[in-house]
């Protein structure tokens, strides 16, 4: 289990405060607050966006795979819900914004918002599914959940494109101001700054009693339902909210790169943002985000010179990571974090 | 009708020998293996290089895929799986992840994206007709093959030393290694010979799987399904459950055809959730 001094000091936190509400809020509060580093981090895309002005596709495609690898953190990093079949709700997401393009609904904030709605409404009810079971049942029936999606797609080919992938999408100007851009200039603000307002979201409640209640549950599921914790309701909950996010990151991908084709809902897809999560580390937000990074820059340059071989070196790293630490890098995080903390201490 | 049954009884034999060994990694073990798949290509690949490029005969491939198979198993999990054997699924999702994806693209370095084909020798091609229905005559050797195969294992289970102490380490590995076994050389062994019969089912069904570098992603939730829907107290479980699965694809494939693969995965999903030891397992067991 992942117990570094971050999530330890959590654990512990409950029992200090010795139940008084008032004590827990200002715990809560305390753990809450924002830092310089996170301020500089999120700098680092506005920099990027002055800097980096020819990569700006490349950026937004990382803005949307971390979109995608937070959804995971919070049902991985915070419930302990592993899932092969995150892809699903990626896919209906992505499908479902690009529907709504393709015959005429070309607002896409409005697309997003529906995609989101409907990747969430998958979540909720496919939520009772992985809530029973060990779990191999649950990996299963995840995996199985987005193969059955899959296949769907694949066979509906007189609305999805089938194979050839859906095209001729159009997608409006955003709040009617901003057009989509060949420079990908629009598509990476909008990707940031959808990722921003939601990471923002995630952020404050994964700091409330809820996001409290979510790690004693993967910490211990047993204890947490003795103690009269709403086990079952919080589950839903945050794999709803997981999924929708997720549809989200797919809707943000429909719309900006105005493609959608069956690869949106394959294997791979679940694999990779498992693997990005991993590399960047779960339970903490951030990992999903410093994982997209590394992952599309690493992918970015290793394509760069082995082409379609770069999946063997995606496994290496895969392996080693398991087989050394799988805190490897997110230990280092940890270590530079508590480092920039304790300089710049109150 | 006939001939759809006999197929599917067919492709459901060949999912057995398989799957098997993953029965006995994931089910006893409880070890999440997502690389059996790699092992069945890597015996068909062997069979399909030395075929075509060393000019062998196919009877005398199959046990060189098995021995390849099992070799290759046994060197990996001295190296790499029993270091895992105690961590969290998580962990064992992802090192076989990791695994799978290095597999795929060797292969797909060595020997190109494109689908292996062999010529099967002319005693195995053709059909006899029996009761009004066409045999492939291939078929019918994958079923006699598998189904000794299947014998073989059940009284090796049941019948020897060695499948008893198989049976009492995965019950408890602590107390077996207490009573003197050596629970790491069984386990190892069983490794190996899993991964063999999966390397001969990958070497068997060279005409009936596509032998290509995503075999190991295309056919994984097959094997998935074939031991979470079988149960894994038993070989028996994942033998029938096979069985089912062989036959309800290919007749889906046959009559229903616009459905796909779609039933199989529906059936996994209704199935765990309304018994999640399987159709076949026993409640108590691990």
């Amino acid at each position: 289990m992942s117990r570094t001094g971050f999530l330890g000091g959590i654990a512990s936190a409950p029992a200090e405060a010795a139940g008084t509400q008032a004590e827990a809020k200002i715990w809560l509060g305390r753990a809450a607050r924002v830092g310089w580093p996170e301020i500089l981090f999120w700098l680092l895309p506005v920099l990027a966006f002055f800097l980096l002005p020819d990569r700006l596709p490349l950026m937004s495609e990382i803005a949307i795979l971390s979109l995608f690898a937070l959804s995971l953190d919070l049902i991985l990093g915070y419930a302990g819900i592993v899932s092969l079949g995150h892809a699903a709700f990626f896919g209906l997401g992505a499908y479902t914004a690009g529907l709504l393009a393709r015959h005429g609904w070309s607002e896409p904030l409005s697309g997003l918002a529906l995609a989101t709605a409907a990747a969430g409404l998958l979540g909720f009810l496919s939520s009772f599914l992985v809530l029973r079971g060990s779990d191999l049942t649950r990996l299963m029936v995840t995996l199985g959940v987005a193969m059955v999606l899959a296949e769907l797609a694949n066979k509906m080919a007189w609305l999805t494109g089938g194979a050839d992938g859906l095209v001729g999408m159009e997608v409006g100007p955003i709040l009617g101001l901003f057009e989509f851009d060949i420079f990908g200039r629009t598509g990476f603000v909008y990707a940031t700054v959808v990722l921003f307002l939601l990471f923002c979201v995630a952020r404050y409640l994964v700091h409330t009693v809820f996001g409290l209640t979510l790690r004693g549950i993967k910490g211990n599921r047993l204890r947490m339902e003795a103690i009269g914790a709403p086990v079952s309701r919080n589950l839903i909950a945050v794999y709803t909210l997981a999924a929708a996010y997720a549809g989200a990151a797919g809707a943000l991908l429909a719309q900006t790169t105005q493609f959608v084709s069956l690869d949106v809902l394959e294997f791979h897809r679940s694999a990779e943002v498992l693997l990005v999560l991993i590399i960047g580390g779960t339970g903490y937000l951030y990992g999903g985000l410093v994982g997209a990074v590394l992952f599309r820059v690493a992918q970015d340059w290793l394509t760069g010179f082995t082409q379609q071989y770069w999946l063997f070196w995606l496994g290496l790293i895969l392996v080693v990571l398991v087989l050394v630490s799988r805190e490897g890098l997110k230990g280092l995080f940890d270590l530079a974090r508590r480092r920039l903390q304790r300089g710049a201490g109150p | 009708m006939l001939t759809v049954l006999f197929d599917g009884i067919a492709y459901g034999m060949l999912l057995f020998i398989l799957s098997c060994g993953l029965a006995v990694t994931l089910g006893l073990m409880n070890f999440v293996n997502l690389a059996h798949g790699a092992f069945a290509m890597a015996g068909g690949y062997v069979t399909a290089v030395s075929m075509n490029r060393a000019g062998m005969p196919f009877l005398l491939c199959l046990p060189l895929a098995f021995l390849a198979a099992a070799a290759l198993g046994v060197v990996l999990e001295r190296t790499l799986y029993v270091r895992l054997y105690g961590k969290s699924h998580l962990d064992q999702v992802l090192f076989s992840i990791g695994l799978v994806f290095m597999a795929m693209s060797t292969v797909d370095y060595l020997f190109g994206a494109q689908q292996q084909l062999v010529e099967l020798p002319a005693f195995l091609t053709g059909q006899i007709q029996l009761l009004g229905a066409r045999l492939g005559i291939y078929r019918l050797f994958l079923i006699t093959v598998c189904a000794v195969i299947a014998l073989l294992l059940q009284l090796v289970l049941v019948r020897t030393r060695f499948g008893s102490q198989l049976r009492a380490s995965v019950d408890d590995a602590r107390v077996a290694r207490g009573l003197g076994m050596n629970v790491d050389r069984i386990f190892a062994l069983t490794f190996a010979a899993g991964s063999g019969l999966a390397g001969l089912g990958g070497a068997l069904g060279i005409q009936l799987l596509s032998v290509d570098p995503t075999f190991p992603v295309k056919y994984m939730i097959y094997f998935l399904i074939v031991v979470t829907v079988g149960g894994t107290t038993s070989m028996t479980g994942p033998f029938l459950a096979a069985l089912l699965i062989g036959v309800a694809d290919i007749a889906g494939k046959y009559y229903l055809p616009e459905l796909g693969a779609f039933m199989i995965y529906s059936v996994m999903v209704v199935v765990l959730i309304l018994k999640p030891k399987g159709l076949f397992g026993q409640a108590g067991a691990r």
